[in-house]
Formats: structure tokens, C-alpha cells, sequence
């Protein structure tokens, strides 16, 4: 994510080069919600990922935050055109939470306190590439933006990352979630500008 | 508390480009809970990648609007029915197409 190379001109890459098409840098964190902040007590806060066979696996928030953690550093780019580059997180990798799941699944619905959904291949959930993350700054995750926790996967449009995110159902059917079926493209690729079904 | 959306007016533009009636002005039934009420009493998340209406009663989605540059994607699952005001109806013409719709 964070490695360049030099362009042929010679230059370092910069934040143009960084900018997808269409999108524009915004210094502050704007907040988008589809509805009203659901507020979770941390003591019944529960992630979990439901297999297609019917297998759930379930971390409290102690179990979540006692597991190995990345800080990434990403862009992140939302649809509605702004984007921020050098975002930092705490939080903790997909390909730990699936270590002992077992699936031949490949789609992810992905489910959130408040009713929100958003689907995606599960590769796109692996390898380096998604997080659950609770911690933005150095701070908590504040619950305007998604804490306690949110998904993070920035190399698709922010819609996929979904706030508040409660849990993951792996499915042998792709299954649209909230703005996908309401005009928004299926999978979101920000460097494609897959923004609307049509694109 | 800043509020965090608006009321079921702010509707009224965007759903003027679709219809030919006012719909902030029609009664809406919550698929949910069942509320009954005006459009105008939803409320509104604009902050968003597109309108969100939700139930003053139950929070639930009773409509969707969202605008891309050549069309728009309107989504009414969340409401039973709406009652929309309307003048100088003509009953028979109703009639005729009913009938006709019925018995194909």
C-alpha cells in the first residue's frame, strides 16, 4: 500500500498520483451515516463470522482487542469524492479472524449494529487488506465514524468499510448490501470509479 | 444533541424530478411497525451516498433515493403504501384498467 515506485519523469510520487480519478483531498473527516449512531456497551459488544455451513465464530470486544494488531497507514477514498491520504489505525486483521475458519465461501455480507450491510468477495477480505479496526489517530474509534468498530477496507470505495460492524456472513451466492442495491456498484474499485451499478 | 437529520421535506426536490405530484404531501405506512404518517414526518439522513427516509417511529428504512449522473435508483420496500393527494380524478378510467390489468 505504501510502497511507490518513481514515475517516468522522475519525480516522487505525490498526492495527485494518489488521487483517484474524480476524487479530491479533504483535510477534515467528514461523517456519513445512513441512520442514527447506535451506541454498543463494549460488554455486549460481539463480532462474529457466520460460515455457510452454519458454523459461527464469536470474539467479545476482550477477545477481539487481546489479539495481534496492525497500525496501518492507507488513503482512503469515498464515494461521494473526497478522499484522505496517510489515515492511521489500530486493529486487527482479517486473516487472524479467519485463521480457524474453514470455508469454501466467496462472498462476504458484511452486517452492522444499526441494520447496515455491504457485500464483497472474500479475497478482498484477505491478505493484508481488510481490518477490523477500533482504534483512528491514536485515539478510540469514535462512534460518529464507526466505534467501536468499523471494517476497514480501503482499497475499495468507504461504503465497503462498514461502521459498526457487527459481523460477516460468508455466502456461496453473492448477496447486494444497503447502498448495492439502491444504484451503487457492486464492488467499488475507487481507481476504476466503479461508483454506480452502471459503471 | 446537533441533529442528525433532517424531516421528509427535504425530499420534496429530489422525488419532483420523478413524479409529477408532490410527494412529501402523501401518507406513508411504515412496512415495519405499520406507522402511518407524512412523508413529510420521515426522517431524512442526506449525509449519506444517498437519501436515507427512516420511520419517526421505528428507524426502520421506509425509502431510498439515490441520484447518479443519468438516473436515479428509488427504493420504496420500506413503505406499505402511500396515500397521494391528487385532484379531478376520472373513477371510470381507474375502473376500465383494473379490469383490463385483471383479466389478462
Amino acid at each position: 500500500m505504501s510502497t511507490f515506485t518513481r514515475g517516468f519523469r522522475g519525480r516522487r510520487r505525490g498526492e495527485d498520483d494518489r488521487l483517484p480519478p474524480g476524487q479530491y483531498l479533504a483535510e477534515d473527516f467528514p461523517v456519513l451515516s445512513a441512520g442514527p449512531t447506535p451506541h454498543v456497551p463494549l460488554d455486549r459488544w460481539e463480532f462474529t463470522i457466520d460460515t455457510e455451513a452454519g458454523q459461527t465464530h464469536r470474539w467479545t470486544w476482550r477477545e477481539l482487542t487481546a489479539l495481534p494488531y496492525e497500525e496501518p497507514a492507507v488513503d482512503i477514498h469515498c464515494v461521494t469524492s473526497w478522499s484522505k491520504l496517510g489515515t492511521t489505525w489500530r486493529g486487527v486483521s482479517l486473516d487472524v479472524l479467519f485463521e480457524d475458519v474453514e470455508t469454501t465461501a466467496d462472498y462476504a455480507l458484511v452486517h452492522s449494529y444499526g441494520g447496515y450491510t455491504t457485500n464483497l468477495p472474500l479475497d478482498d477480505l484477505l491478505d493484508g487488506k481488510a481490518w477490523i479496526a477500533y482504534r483512528y489517530e491514536g485515539e478510540d474509534l469514535t462512534p460518529s465514524h464507526g466505534g467501536p468498530a468499523r471494517l476497514l477496507v480501503p482499497h475499495l470505495y468507504f461504503w465497503k468499510s462498514a461502521k459498526w460492524v457487527r459481523g460477516i456472513r460468508l455466502l456461496t451466492e453473492d448477496w447486494p448490501g444497503f447502498w448495492e442495491t439502491a444504484g451503487y456498484h457492486n464492488y467499488g474499485d475507487p481507481w476504476r470509479e466503479q461508483r454506480y451499478a452502471d459503471d | 444533541m446537533q441533529t442528525d437529520h433532517l424531516d421528509g421535506n427535504a425530499l420534496a426536490g429530489p422525488l419532483a424530478e420523478i413524479f409529477t405530484a408532490d410527494v412529501s404531501a402523501a401518507v406513508s405506512r411504515c412496512a415495519t411497525c405499520g406507522l402511518t404518517g407524512p412523508v413529510a414526518a420521515l426522517r431524512v439522513y442526506d449525509r449519506a451516498p444517498g437519501l436515507v427516509a427512516r420511520c419517526p417511529g421505528c428507524e426502520e428504512v421506509v425509502l431510498r433515493l439515490v441520484r447518479g449522473p443519468d438516473a436515479a435508483w428509488l427504493d420504496l420496500r420500506g413503505a406499505v403504501s402511500l396515500r397521494i393527494p391528487l385532484g379531478g380524478a376520472n373513477p371510470g378510467a381507474v375502473a376500465t384498467d383494473g379490469g383490463a390489468a385483471g383479466g389478462g
